[in-house]
């Protein structure tokens, strides 16, 4: 691919989704529950200028209603409801303290190889810009999945969670540029009322085990104890 | 198209109404209403597609046919009955486990809610909101199998929440690609995931996308069917939550999400039809067959260990999904009929058996296996209940499920003959492994002072005369819908 052949707008889109797995990645290491939540924030933010440069790039407006959503629920309402909760249990100097963070990064960085490796026969079918960003929004998901993986706090797994479904969306808007409307409102309405369940479910949590160390929740399995 | 606006919109309508109104007996009652409605717009449903086939479609956002339709009913049937069931369960309950009128409104809302999201599912012609609908089932869900707040349910309605998440996003991603395929091929970009015009265009859809679109759509919706290595979720989900809920859950929500996988299967068998070599034509198939496969043996070896009775029919579930998956991964007419045969039939006996689970926890008062004993003598309709219903989910002749099976055992023989072997050593493991537990529950000794309950079993002897029914003659209707599936999947028929 060569670089110099992209539009100016193709080009920062590149960029873009560039600085946004740069986030993922930031994520996948930041052992800070209060930084974790700002990172989340910014790559909302990232996400949602991206929309708005494919919304000018293609000359489609409902992508518009869609980097306004992303603003609101990913860059604002998401992250204020977790700072809240965090504030609310004086959570605020905890961390979720990764055990081999160096082992962590390079699963990260394989599993974005591995990613790209996915996304290479899409090559032929689509033009240049797509395919990375395909690759890209792939990483983020399995980066998210990652995150999930490797954290024991409630916290940061809705923040890997949050990640993942940050992904999604990435893939939907810079490769089919956006999806039909109902769709994406619906999958909006399903977000925002996931937030909150998971923001009922730390209360829980911190009732029954006075932590949310979800290493606490190993009751339930096959083995015999 | 009102009967269909009247099924989705009844139940949505009663999950704000019973949101709003918090009385205990009200509440229980309102919610009876409803289903009974909702099962009635079914009912019209059904009349109206025995006439004309098939209702919506191309670009409309509804599409009822003939392998819809009877899953719309069995959702709405069984949603009656269940109401029926949980009203005085879920009062006894209430009482037990001091629940608040909060928690029970929690419910209700819930309960039609998730009814909602399922029959939303079923009837929708898009993909994107048959995606929506089941991550609503999971939402709507999570906060019932916490209900009773106790620390396992807490942690099973998180394990829930995140691996049913985590399993659907994927499936969101899949279908992305799915729309990034179709939209270079279909003419109006807004109509590209209506699964009509999908099938219409499925030829034209590049091959190599939809390959990697159907890998995500599997794992994704396969979590929530309940696939191993992705079924850890259920046994918990199953275990902690109210039983009506499990009823539910095991009886009509699983369906849904293999309903999914069989629409999209259809496209995706289409798309790849034109590549050269036998297995990647057959790729759909082949995931399926070896998923549904390991999900059976894996779920059979865990019959004989389990300890809680809900689990251990939990388990049952995931072989039954299994075989399902199998039976339409074999892809031959035989064997699509016999997974749609089975998808009916599992669904009324497992709820039914969840329901008299429900009334043996409640007599015993614990859900440990060792410590129900001789409810034959204690209550005789719920000990034959669980009796009957045991027999018929293991394949008893001449109950439905015995009819299914046998249909998908004689088409594995004839295709691969060699899995024949373990799908039948799995049938007979599975057989000792559910009579081990259930018989000294039912036949032994009754413990001191065991009194009966409030039981309401009319809805277990419903559900598995008609499971009888079906084993002896299908209704020419109904044969007539299996077939027009099997011919619409693998073209041509088995009648």
């Amino acid at each position: 691919m060569n670089i110099m052949l992209l539009t100016l707008s193709e080009q920062a889109i590149l960029l873009l989704a560039g600085l946004v797995l740069f986030t993922s990645f930031s994520l996948l290491a930041q052992p800070r529950i209060v930084a974790a939540i700002r990172t989340f924030a910014w790559q909302g933010l990232l996400l949602s200028i991206v929309t708005v440069m494919v919304a000018i790039d293609t000359g489609l407006h409902h992508l518009y209603i869609s980097a306004l959503l992303t603003l609101l629920m990913k860059a604002i309402f998401i992250p204020w409801l977790l700072h809240r909760l965090v504030h609310k249990m004086e959570f605020q100097r905890e961390q979720d303290i990764l055990h081999h963070p160096v082992l962590v990064l390079l699963a990260g960085g394989i599993l974005v190889i591995f990613c790209y490796s996915i996304a290479l026969p899409i090559k032929q079918l689509s033009n240049s810009v797509t395919q990375p960003i395909i690759a890209l929004s792939m990483s983020m998901v399995m980066l998210g999945m990652l995150m999930l993986i490797t954290r024991h706090k409630a916290v940061s797994q809705v923040i890997g969670f949050m990640a993942m479904e940050n992904g999604l969306f990435f893939a939907g808007v810079s490769a089919t540029h956006g999806m039909p409307m109902i769709v994406e409102l619906g999958i909006a309405f399903d977000v925002f009322v996931a937030a909150i369940i998971f923001g009922v479910f730390f209360f829980h949590i911190k009732d029954s085990f006075d932590s949310l160390d979800v290493d606490h929740l190993s009751s339930l399995s096959e083995s015999d104890s | 198209m009102i009967a269909v606006y009247f099924l989705v919109g009844i139940p949505l309508f009663g999950a704000i109404l019973l949101g709003v109104i918090g009385h205990k007996q009200a509440g229980s009652r309102i919610n009876l209403l409803l289903s009974f409605l909702t099962m009635l717009a079914s009912l019209y449903l059904v009349f109206i597609i025995s006439e004309q086939h098939t209702l919506g479609g191309d670009d409309s956002e509804f599409y009822i046919d003939s392998l819809n339709v009877y899953l719309l009913a069995l959702t709405a049937v069984v949603g009656f009955t269940t109401a029926f069931f949980s009203s005085p369960y879920m009062l006894h309950e209430a009482k037990v486990r001091n629940l608040s009128d909060t928690r029970m409104r929690l419910y209700h809302s819930s309960y039609q809610g998730f009814i909602f999201t399922m029959l939303l599912g079923l009837s929708t012609n898009n993909l994107g909101v048959l995606w929506v609908s089941l991550e609503g089932a999971t939402l709507t869900t999570v906060l019932l199998v916490s209900l009773y707040r106790t620390p396992s349910s807490i942690e099973a309605a998180w394990k829930y929440f995140i691996l049913c998440g985590v399993g659907i996003a994927q499936a969101l991603f899949g279908t992305v690609l799915l729309y990034f395929a179709a939209a270079k091929v279909i003419p109006n970009v807004e109509d590209s995931l209506l699964w009509t015009q999908l099938f219409a265009h499925a030829g034209e859809l590049s091959p190599v996308i939809i390959t990697i679109a159907f890998v995500f759509l599997l794992v994704g919706y396969g979590t929530k069917v309940g696939l191993v290595p992705l079924h850890n979720w259920l046994p918990d989900a199953h275990s902690e939550g109210p039983t009506p809920m499990s009823a539910v859950l095991s009886g009509l929500l699983l369906n849904v999400a293999l309903y999914a996988l069989i629409r999209i299967k259809m496209i995706t068998d289409l798309a790849l039809a034109g590549e050269q070599t036998v297995h990647i034509q057959n790729l759909a198939g082949y995931l399926m067959m070896g998923f549904g496969l390991i999900s059976f043996t894996v779920a059979v070896l865990f019959l004989h260990r389990q300890r809680d009775i809900k689990r251990l029919f939990s388990y049952s579930s995931i072989e039954h999904m299994g075989l399902m998956t199998f039976a339409f991964g074999l892809g031959t007419p035989l064997s699509t009929f016999a997974g749609l045969l089975h998808m009916l039939v599992h669904g009324l006996t497992k709820s039914a058996i969840f329901i008299s689970v429900g009334h043996a926890a409640q007599i015993a008062g614990t859900q440990s296996i060792e410590k129900i004993r001789g409810l034959i003598k204690t209550q005789p309709k719920v000990g034959w209940g669980l009796l009957i219903g045991t027999a018929a989910i293991a394949g008893f002749p001449p109950f439905g499920i015995f009819t299914s099976e046998f249909l998908l055992l004689s088409s594995t023989v004839h295709t691969y003959p060699w899995l024949a072997i373990p799908l039948l050593m799995g049938l007979s493991i599975a057989f000792a492994g559910l009579f081990k537990h259930i018989q000294p529950m039912c036949f032994g000794e009754q413990p001191e002072g065991q009194q009966p309950v409030n039981a309401t079993m009319w809805p277990v002897f419903l559900h598995l005369f008609i499971v009888l029914w079906l084993g002896l003659a299908i209704p020419e209707q109904l044969s007539q819908w299996f077939n027009n599936v099997t011919i619409l999947i693998t073209g041509s028929g088995v009648l």
